[in-house]
């Protein structure tokens, strides 16, 4: 558990953070959304000690991480910088391997989660592991960087914009990635974007900035039902809004018996998904499968309702 | 390019012109003894027109060789050609000119052959420019001219000339000034990289003690040589006469320690600057990344800023290195030693052979530790630059 208690940072009389309170769970995830400027980073970075808070402290575990010598408290915090940050004088296996260098990990052990990590960022090991970053894409340096933060299996994680330069599709499947490592290990993260779409596909919970206050604390389905100020709102988007809240109940809430034509859905798959699907092709209802076989459906109409239920 | 420049070198052309324009300038000089001003002889009458043909057909192949830009080796092939021709006429001409000129008489190389050494020398540098030989290729090359010149001067082919025998006649001599030379160069270097890069990585740390360092060093440099060399002479009588046992270890006005010192104090700058500026060229992104890992100051010194900065640290090393070794001749006016003893003697005998006998080692002593130098900075680039 991640306590952060009324922290506030100044740079010349302006506070780019001020007074923020909140609590992460361990095991979750945390994201942190915010117009550029709102001190998402400055955030972040006063939590492993990249910038000395001016008044407020962070306790890890109920230890404030004022206990601890810095680079210390770092070695156990897995970072992913704002652009990567690669040592362009290291190859891609070395630049992974940085933190298990400095914990004095076996060559052998580090070789293997190397490869682990690049085939887990479908990068295959044989193909990129001796390159230098200069030969990377923007893509693939940034996957590079987010496997170097993760590379001591660290037990908090703070990522700045770690997929900013990755296009939808790649964009997509490194948040699957992430979120199906996260839940093998049980790390918890905190994450910064400024994209809302992320910040309600990842966190559990998610903390919006605005000016260096936060606003709002929490789960995705609260900020669209319930934002605190205009400005998450805005954030949020109004013609968004419904769409934002299907995408977060899965299909399987509203599944009921009975048949439907056309084209399956998996049992996975969001309501988004399934009003897509209805208003593509058509249907007023469409068939659900699970592991292969048709389990029921989901009509338009029991879509339409749950829309309108705000909870 | 233009349409044109596809097929000939500019450049090419251009040494060419000077080439053939050097060839009709005097080519030797012959003097009835080392002192006087000598007689400049033309190239066509070295020597028999049969020995002096082949020379001069050689030197302007050689250039024409140049012109075409299309082959790089060839032209590198002309600037050889036109080398060798060169010291064909050079081996070729002083015996012929001193037969019967008396016990006395010296021949030199004259405008002409310095002329058009350097042109060709130019032609050379500019072919090798255009195939770009990886740091490998260029210390092979190095070492086959080094092994060339050697092989001419020790076949005594040239010992004819004027300058071998200033040579001759202090051959003891000239090891001792070659080795002090040395001693001064290097040993300089050595300790002006001993105080300087620790002071420059402190420097890296503190702004403050930057602020203060760096204008104290550039200070230093912008005294002319001579005045630097000339204010160790009252420092160190002074520190001689004063302090107890200075004087049993060689420390006095003159002599070694005060050239040494100069040296040292000229050398400081380079090496402090180059070490902060080398440091500071890492990418901030991947510093801030090393501190967010938890590596300690130090940890970031080794693993990322000083393997980042190296290239820039050894260039501070190669200018220190080069000025040093012209600077060292100055230590000859104040009894440091080294090649500058024979320009200062020369200079006072109005020998110029003997002064030659001085400077030719220094330059090239100097071109052949920059072109090392450049070696091992090429060798020390932390990415490889052409990526695979
Ligand atoms: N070292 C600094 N000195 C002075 N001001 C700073 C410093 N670092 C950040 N700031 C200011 O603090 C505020 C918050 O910056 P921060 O980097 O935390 O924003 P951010 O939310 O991460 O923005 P972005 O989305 O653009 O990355 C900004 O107004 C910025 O100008
Ligand atoms: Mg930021």
């Amino acid at each position: 558990m991640i306590e952060i208690d009324r922290i506030t940072k100044t740079y010349n009389g302006v506070r780019a953070v001020d007074s923020v309170t909140m609590t992460v769970e361990t095991g979750t995830i945390t994201v942190i959304v915010g117009t550029s400027g709102s001190g998402k980073t400055t955030l972040l970075r006063m939590i492993n000690r990249l910038e000395e808070p001016s008044s407020g402290e962070v306790r890890i575990n109920g230890e404030s991480t004022l206990a601890v010598k810095p680079h210390i408290l770092r070695r156990r915090i897995g970072y992913a910088i704002q652009g990567h940050g690669l040592f362009p004088h290291h190859t891609v296996a070395r630049n992974i391997a940085a933190v298990p260098e400095l914990l004095n990990w076996s060559a052998d052990k580090i070789r293997a989660r190397v490869d682990e990590l690049l085939t887990l960022f479908s990068m295959e090991p044989a193909t990129f592991r001796d390159r230098y970053p200069a030969a990377l894409s923007g893509g693939q340096q940034q996957r590079v960087g987010v496997a170097r933060a993760l590379a001591s299996r660290p037990d908090l994680l703070l990522m700045d914009e770690p997929f900013g330069a990755l296009d939808p599709v790649i964009r997509t499947r490194a948040q699957e990635d992430l979120r199906r490592i996260q839940q093998q290990l049980g790390s918890t993260i905190m994450l910064v974007t400024h994209d809302m779409e992320e910040a309600m596909r990842l966190g559990d919970r998610v903390a919006v900035m605005d000016a260096g206050r936060l606003v709002q604390h929490g789960t995705p389905a609260e900020i669209i039902t319930r934002p605190a100020t205009d400005f998450v709102a805005s954030m949020v988007g109004e013609v968004e809004r419904p769409l934002r809240l299907l995408s977060l109940v899965p299909v399987s809430d509203l599944v009921e018996a009975g048949t439907a034509e056309g084209e399956a859905l998996q049992v996975g798959a969001s309501l988004r998904d399934a009003l897509s699907a209805c208003l593509w092709t058509g249907r007023s209802a469409v068939p659900v499968e699970q592991d292969g076989r048709r389990v029921g459906r989901v009509t338009f109409d029991a879509i339409r309702a749950r829309a309108r239920v705000h909870p | 390019m233009t349409q044109p420049g596809r097929f000939v070198s500019a450049p090419g052309l251009l040494f060419a012109a000077l080439g053939l324009g050097a060839l009709l300038a005097p080519f030797m000089t012959i003097s009835a003894n080392r002192i006087v001003e000598g007689q400049g002889v033309k190239v066509w009458s070295l020597a028999g027109a049969g020995e002096t043909l082949v020379g001069i057909v050689a030197v302007t192949v050689g250039l024409a060789l140049g012109v075409p830009r299309v082959w790089p080796r060839l032209r590198l092939g002309g600037a050889i050609l036109g080398l060798a021709g060169l010291l064909w006429l050079l081996m070729q001409g002083a015996p012929a000119l001193l037969d019967g000129a008396g016990e006395y008489a010296r021949v030199s190389p004259a405008i002409g052959f310095w002329c058009l050494f350097t042109v060709l020398m130019l032609l050379m540098a500019d072919a090798l420019a255009d195939l770009t030989p990886g740091p490998f290729a260029r210390a092979g090359l190095l070492t086959a001219v080094l092994s060339a010149l050697a092989l001419v001067l020790w076949s005594g082919a040239l010992a004819d000339l004027s300058v071998l025998q200033e040579f001759a006649s202090r051959k003891n001599g000239f090891l001792d000034a070659a080795l002090r030379h040395l001693g001064l160069a290097f040993g300089s270097l050595a300790a002006a990289a001993v105080i300087g890069f620790p002071l420059g990585v402190l420097c890296h740390g503190r702004a403050d003690l930057r602020g203060m360092t760096l204008p104290v060093l550039s200070f230093l440099q912008t005294i002319p040589s001579l005045a630097m060399f000339g204010l160790m002479i009252p420092i160190f009588s002074w520190v001689g006469e004063t302090v107890p046992g200075a004087q049993a270890i060689g420390i006095a006005g003159i002599g070694f320690a005060p050239a040494f010192v100069a040296l040292v104090l000229y050398s400081l700058l380079p090496v402090v600057g180059n070490t902060v500026a080398g440091l500071a060229s890492a990418p901030p992104a991947a510093i801030e990344a090393a501190r967010g890992m938890g590596m300690t100051p130090g940890q970031r010194l080794v693993r990322v800023e000083l393997p980042l900065g190296l290239p820039i640290i050894l260039t501070g090393v190669r200018i220190v290195l080069v000025q040093n070794i012209g600077l060292a001749v100055i230590a000859g006016l104040i009894g440091g030693g080294g090649f500058g003893t024979f320009v200062f003697q020369g200079l006072n005998q109005t020998a110029t052979d003997l002064i030659l006998l001085g400077a030719l080692p220094t330059v090239v002593l100097a071109l052949v530790a920059a072109i090392v130098m450049d070696i091992l900075v090429d060798l020390v680039r932390p990415t490889p630059e052409t990526t695979p």
